[in-house]
């Protein structure tokens, strides 16, 4: 099999890490090769793979060496949970220097060693704001093919969701990228589901699934542990697996989206009655005392 | 009327029909857009108007190939990169700094290396891992080898590049915070060159520089022995000597100059601005800005000065004399006199071998108008002038200086620059080093107005002298007798 390369991205805290981690542990169960590459200054991508935060991360080990050329690829690769090779990119500390750029060092490094090398899957997690350049990296050219946006009902998640795919579309036509589909974490939004599906077929994609709420997902993150492994037999795992299957098979059916306007947006919340009409009395307008 | 100034006014009026035609066919190569807006930087100057009649300081159009420079060039390159007792430090990645390596040809007094370092490049080279995580700890590491490499520093410029300003580096905090350490003054100056149009903003940012981080941490409450006759003589970077030659007349007439800049300045001399009774500004656009503050805070009156041939020369010393008292007055008049022999000499040996020859200039933002004066003192004429980074306030003070229907072009590209040169064929060209080998291969003589060709100073009544040699070695060169196309017998 071919070497696919994928990548999970949404609104920060939406749970891109922890849906990443238990779809390709699923993914692993299933016999598959995986890379994870955490594309967060935080560096914690790998976490739930691992047991623990990935301490040598790409740019903290180079820093250390002096350049990224002066590392190898046993310095930075990590296995964890069913072989998952993990590596971190990492980056500064907030508030100095460029993580985007480190994104783009620690990509190009991995890709010179041959770290994809004998893997079926590429993972790539991504920051949850794509807020320049360097974290639009793995959407480039010969980077992720499949893009999954991570989102729930709530408005600015929707919103994160339809300006990731603008990212996608302009690098649809250079590149070969293409929106997966659309991953509802469930937030217990009105309407939930119909919005997500609703929105996802707005921008010419499908509602791939629909995660539920549950709260074996916590206990399996205190433990530093997907819930595959924490507590394999639970309805929540299976709903993990069911993902996986689907993201297997879905192979070759990304398309490049349709991102919508600001407009066509509120026109969709009013739809599902999230958003009153034209009420213009109460914007701007704090709570009464 | 008479019938010869007539004939002589409609020969004027066809002349401008002519180079108004010029610019059209020039401006007929171009796109639709792109035309339309360089038309609005080309115009043949009409006398009694206020300016030149062209826009001015607007971005570049991309695609033409521009004479501009950037940010960083105005402020390390002309501004901050003079003054000698100080290392400026290129933050960035080395290419800035190794393509700024050595000077404009701003001399300097002083043992390069030692307590002088103008021809030096010191740079913090970033890499990769400093653009990832910062530069500001490199910078903090390289104050210090800076000090001991350098014990005779007496202050420390950061001259920033493009992305020092893209990743938020913190060089003034790392400033202030070294600045005590080390005890000599730190300068950041975010001069980045993706900022502005042009080289010119980066003059303003190296000019707010010395404003906040020279003027506003130096001690002015010291004792300081001034006179009635203190001047600082400004924004004269030195090339091949200018400033040398300017400052013995000031002495001559008087006047006690106590600091010039930034050619062959050091940092105290730069503090001593705000002390002066006169701030003397030759290059205006470069240095307006801190002379309006020094006037505006300190009270100190500043004049636009011009030391480019013997009439221009004689119209400065009275008007920096009437700023004094008689005495002033009176020695500026012997100093004038006793030079007038020296440049009448000049003028008998050169004027007849230049009578009548026309010039073009292109320069950055002062020469398209200050040399105006020196070349006509030759019998000379400028038909057509413009600037690289002027302003509005440019082109209305170039009005003093431009004939009736002289051409001008803000920001010329190479193109339109070349298409006028070989219309108007000048006898002349005087730009920079990257024009100089295009003209020279169209067979049109040529002087770098930048650094003199390695040949100055022009500045004063002894600069007048070299200027004129120098316009005439050019122009009369015999070599131009020998090129021929080989297809013409």
């Amino acid at each position: 099999m071919s070497l696919r390369q994928i990548a999970f991205y949404g609104k920060g805290g939406i749970g891109k890490s922890t849906t990443s981690q238990n779809t390709l542990a699923a993914l692993a169960e299933m016999g598959q090769k995986i890379l994870i590459v955490g594309c967060d200054p935080k560096a914690d991508s790998t976490r739930l793979i691992l047991h623990a935060k990935a301490q040598d991360t790409v740019l903290s080990l180079a820093a250390d060496a002096g350049s990224v050329e002066d590392l190898e690829l046993e310095d930075v690769l990590r296995v964890g949970y069913r072989d998952i090779r993990c590596v971190e990119s990492g980056g500064p500390e907030p508030g100095v220097g460029c993580a985007g750029r480190g994104v783009i060092t620690a990509i190009n490094f991995l890709e010179e060693n041959g770290a994809y090398d004998g893997v079926d899957y590429v993972s790539y997690d991504v920051l949850g704001d794509v807020v320049c350049g360097g974290f639009a990296m793995p959407i480039r050219e010969n980077k992720a093919q499949e893009i999954y946006i991570v989102m729930s009902g709530e408005m600015m998640a929707m919103y994160a969701a339809n300006n990731i795919s603008k990212g996608i579309l302009k690098y649809a036509n250079a590149g070969g990228v293409r929106l997966g589909g659309l991953i509802c974490n469930e937030r217990q939004t009105d309407k939930e589901y119909e919005l997500a599906d609703a929105l996802a077929k707005k921008l010419g994609t499908s509602l791939i699934h629909f995660v539920p709420r549950d709260n074996v997902v916590q206990h399996a993150e205190l433990r530093r542990m997907t819930v595959l492994e924490y507590d394999p037999e639970s309805r929540q795992a299976a709903e993990y697996r069911t993902l996986a299957q689907k993201i297997h098979a879905n192979k070759g059916n990304g398309t490049i989206p349709t991102p919508i306007t600001m407009d066509e947006l509120e026109d969709l919340l009013l739809e599902f009655g999230i958003m009153q009409k034209e009420d213009e009395s109460i914007v701007g307008k704090a709570k009464a005392a | 009327m008479s019938a010869a100034t007539l004939e002589k006014s409609d020969d004027k009026t066809r002349e401008v029909a002519q180079t108004r035609a010029l610019i059209d066919e020039v401006l007929e190569v171009y796109p639709e857009k792109a035309g339309k807006k360089r038309a609005k930087h080309l115009n043949v100057y009409e006398e009694g108007k206020p300016d030149c009649g062209v826009k001015s300081n607007i971005k570049s159009l991309p695609g033409v190939m521009t004479i501009r420079g950037c940010a960083y060039a105005g402020s390390k390159g002309v501004v901050w990169g003079p003054i000698k007792d100080m290392v400026h430090v290129s933050h960035g990645p080395v290419g800035c700094g190794q393509y700024s390596w050595a000077t404009r040809r701003n001399y300097y007094n002083g043992t390069t290396g030692v307590d002088a370092f103008g021809a030096m490049q010191i740079t913090s080279d970033f890499q990769e891992k400093d653009i990832v995580f910062g530069g500001d700890k490199k910078l903090d590491k390289l104050v210090d080898e800076i000090t001991q490499v350098f014990p005779l520093a007496k202050g420390i410029s950061i001259q920033s590049e493009c992305p020092i300003g893209l990743i938020g580096d913190d060089i003034e905090a790392v400033s202030k915070k070294k600045s005590k350490e080390i005890g000599l003054p730190m300068v950041p100056v975010r001069c980045e060159g993706f900022r502005g149009v042009s080289q010119s903003l980066g003059h303003h940012i190296a000019n707010d520089a010395i404003r906040d981080w020279v003027f506003d941490k130096a001690d002015y409450e010291q004792p300081f022995e001034s006179t009635p006759y203190d001047v600082v003589l400004m924004a004269d970077y030195n090339i091949g000597g200018d400033a040398w030659s300017s400052r013995i007349l000031l002495e001559e007439m008087g006047l006690r100059v106590i600091g010039q800049g930034t050619g062959d300045a050091t940092l105290k001399e730069i503090e001593m601005m705000p002390r002066a009774k006169l701030l003397l500004l030759h290059c205006y656009r470069s240095m307006n800005y801190i002379a309006r503050h020094v006037e505006e805070k300190y009270g100190v009156p500043w004049f636009e000065y011009n030391l480019f041939g013997p009439t221009k020369i004689a119209e400065s010393l009275r008007g920096i004399a009437a700023f004094f008292d008689d005495t002033i007055k009176e020695k500026a008049e012997q100093v004038i006199a006793k030079y007038t022999a020296l440049s009448q000499a000049v003028i008998d040996k050169y004027k007849p071998r230049l009578a009548g020859k026309k010039v073009m200039l292109y320069v950055g933002g002062l020469r398209p108008r200050h040399v105006v004066g020196a070349y006509e003192d030759l019998g000379m004429e400028v038909v057509g002038t413009g600037y690289e980074f002027g302003h509005g306030d440019d082109y209305q003070r170039t009005t003093h200086y431009v004939k009736d229907g002289t051409l001008i072009y803000d920001d010329v590209s190479s193109f339109e620059l070349e298409k006028f040169a070989e219309k108007i064929r000048p006898d002349l060209m005087a730009s920079g080093v990257k024009e100089k080998y295009i003209f020279q291969k169209m067979g049109i003589p040529f002087r770098q107005m930048h650094s003199w060709d390695y040949s100055g100073p022009y500045h004063g009544f002894d600069g007048f002298a070299i200027f004129a040699r120098d316009m005439d070695m050019a122009i009369n060169s015999p070599v131009w007798g020998m090129t021929k196309a080989p297809w013409k017998k």
